[in-house]
């Protein structure tokens, strides 16, 4: 994880590029990214660390120090599952969860390279799935993860257990007002879309 | 009769029939009434927030909308995933501006004052507590149970308002009112991987592996969990943990409400028992039925 130097780069905070990015993630998060003084505990607990490029603490430091491709485009971006373990320990109160969530938002919205893809293929199919149904059905999901992602055989020994014992059905159970579901999904889109031209705006400032 | 409106979510009707069957089974029994959401949806965990965070604050508030219609004051909610989502909304709409974005996203107004519970708060309130110790006919004499929160139920403790981020104690407290035997172990609040079970599987075997590693070493013969995204990754990948060099373990995982119906004498099929990958069964069935020493 230490693989990546981030040294202060003397063009890039003042890019308009950046300053967008910093303000659409600071808006969607309700985060400073300058309050982070750097000491680590995020890091020292998170429990990916070890599976990630660019640790918790570097990610900000990247943002910190104008160099917002290299979080971007990291691994732990897409690494970070939520547990809240870094927010409960920043002594500084940077809710980093919320911090990221903004992060891959713009990123995807922004159609930058996704580090790890497979990740990104999860949460699509997902939220396809909740568009669709109104609700999250096992079955697709497993399926339909396999074959945009291309691991097709990835936890199929999972599914015997899974059929055998109830734990999945052979079709879906779907929301009656499915219609109202997938028009929620309309709005958040078109709501995410306007943040980041509202952050692209001259009036921004830092 | 205590009545909650009640959102299952998507697990418990899928991969956690089992915690859906003995939470239904040990309210009845308790006097607790869950009256289910009419129509609810999924409320995007682990993957609507993660790429939208307006599409995750708008798909709980629809629920929110139908609890609110219920005209029950509280809102009980078993997945610890679903439960941190809708804390997250509530905390966002104390500000104005975002709860103005919440509900045009949502489409309506959203209840401010509705009260959000983990059936784990639920069930160990003082009152419920005291009522359930009355009610064992079978305690777990012999079980050493690793109590495992897992991130969400109390992660972050501003957000989630309930028990202790780093050492919490409710599960605790309520595997010892079964009679039960609780160890002391390093995993209580660390993390199982989550949502990269499929994207990511080996992290999730990796976290995942540790945790029954750690449980082994405090001594535990089964782990008990409020959280039906840790119960998947540690229940049903033993086996490939195995396949995959870390460790071999046998552990039962139970969902802690089927530990509170077994001691309330409820039968092992209605609490859905039978839907473990690793059997659950033998060790409950070792426990002597009688009164309590």
């Amino acid at each position: 994880m230490h693989a990546v130097a981030i040294r202060p780069s003397p063009s890039a905070p003042g890019a308009a590029g950046f300053r967008e990015l910093v303000a659409f993630v600071e808006g969607a998060s309700g985060q400073r990214l300058r309050e982070c003084y750097q000491c680590s505990k995020c890091s020292a607990g998170c429990p990916l660390a070890r599976a990630v490029d660019l640790s918790p603490q570097q990610i900000i430091r990247a943002l910190q120090l104008g160099q917002p491709e290299l979080a971007l485009e990291s691994r732990g971006l897409w690494m970070c599952v939520g547990c809240q373990t870094c927010v409960t320990r920043c002594p500084c109160e940077v809710d980093l969860p919320r911090v990221l969530d903004a992060l891959r938002a713009y990123a995807l919205a922004s159609r930058r390279t996704v580090a790890l893809r497979e990740v990104a293929v999860f949460h699509r199919v997902f939220l396809e799935t909740v568009r669709r149904l109104g609700r999250v059905y096992e079955v697709g999901l497993i399926g339909g993860y396999n074959l945009v992602s291309g691991h097709l055989f990835d936890s199929v020994d999972l599914a015997w257990p899974m059929l055998v014992r109830g734990k999945v059905k052979p079709l879906p159970r779907r929301v009656r007002a499915r219609r109202e579901v997938a028009a929620i999904f309309s709005r958040a889109e078109a709501r995410r879309e306007r943040d980041c031209e509202a952050a692209r705006s001259p009036e921004v400032a830092r | 009769m205590t009545a909650y409106a009640y959102y299952p979510g998507c697990t418990l009707h899928g991969t956690a029939i089992e915690y859906g069957l003995s939470t239904q089974a040990v309210c009845r029994a308790l006097g607790v009434e869950l009256r289910e959401l009419d129509d609810w949806n999924c409320c995007g965990a682990s993957s609507a927030h993660a790429v939208n965070p307006w599409l995750a604050h708008g798909l709980v508030a629809r629920n929110m909308r139908l609890a609110g219609a219920t005209g029950l004051d509280a809102l009980a909610i078993p997945c610890a995933a679903c439960f941190a989502r809708f804390k997250a909304t509530q905390q966002a709409l104390q500000d104005p501006e975002t709860a103005a974005g919440i509900e045009e996203v949502a489409g309506g107004p959203v209840p401010r004052d509705l009260e959000v519970a983990p059936l784990l708060a639920v069930l160990t309130e003082p009152g419920l507590l005291g009522k359930l110790e009355a009610a064992v006919v079978r305690p777990l004499a012999g079980l050493e149970i690793a109590p495992y929160y897992g991130c969400l139920l109390t992660r972050p403790a501003e957000v989630a308002g309930f028990d202790d981020p780093e050492d919490p104690q409710s599960l605790d407290r309520l595997l010892r009112t079964l009679g039960a035997d609780v160890v002391t172990w390093p995993g209580k609040t660390a993390c199982c991987g989550s949502s990269l079970a499929l994207s990511r599987t080996e992290v999730v075997l990796d976290l995942s592996h540790r945790l029954i590693a750690w449980a082994e070493e405090a001594g535990a013969n089964a782990i008990a969990t409020a959280c039906p995204m840790c119960h998947s990754n540690l229940d049903m990948r033993q086996a490939q943990m195995r396949r995959a060099g870390l460790g071999s373990h046998a552990m039962p995982v139970y969902y802690f409400t089927e530990l509170v119906g077994v001691a309330l004498g409820i039968g092992h099929a209605e609490l859905g028992l039978s839907r473990h990958v690793v059997d659950v069964r033998s060790l409950v069935e070792r426990v002597p039925a009688g009164a309590r020493s």
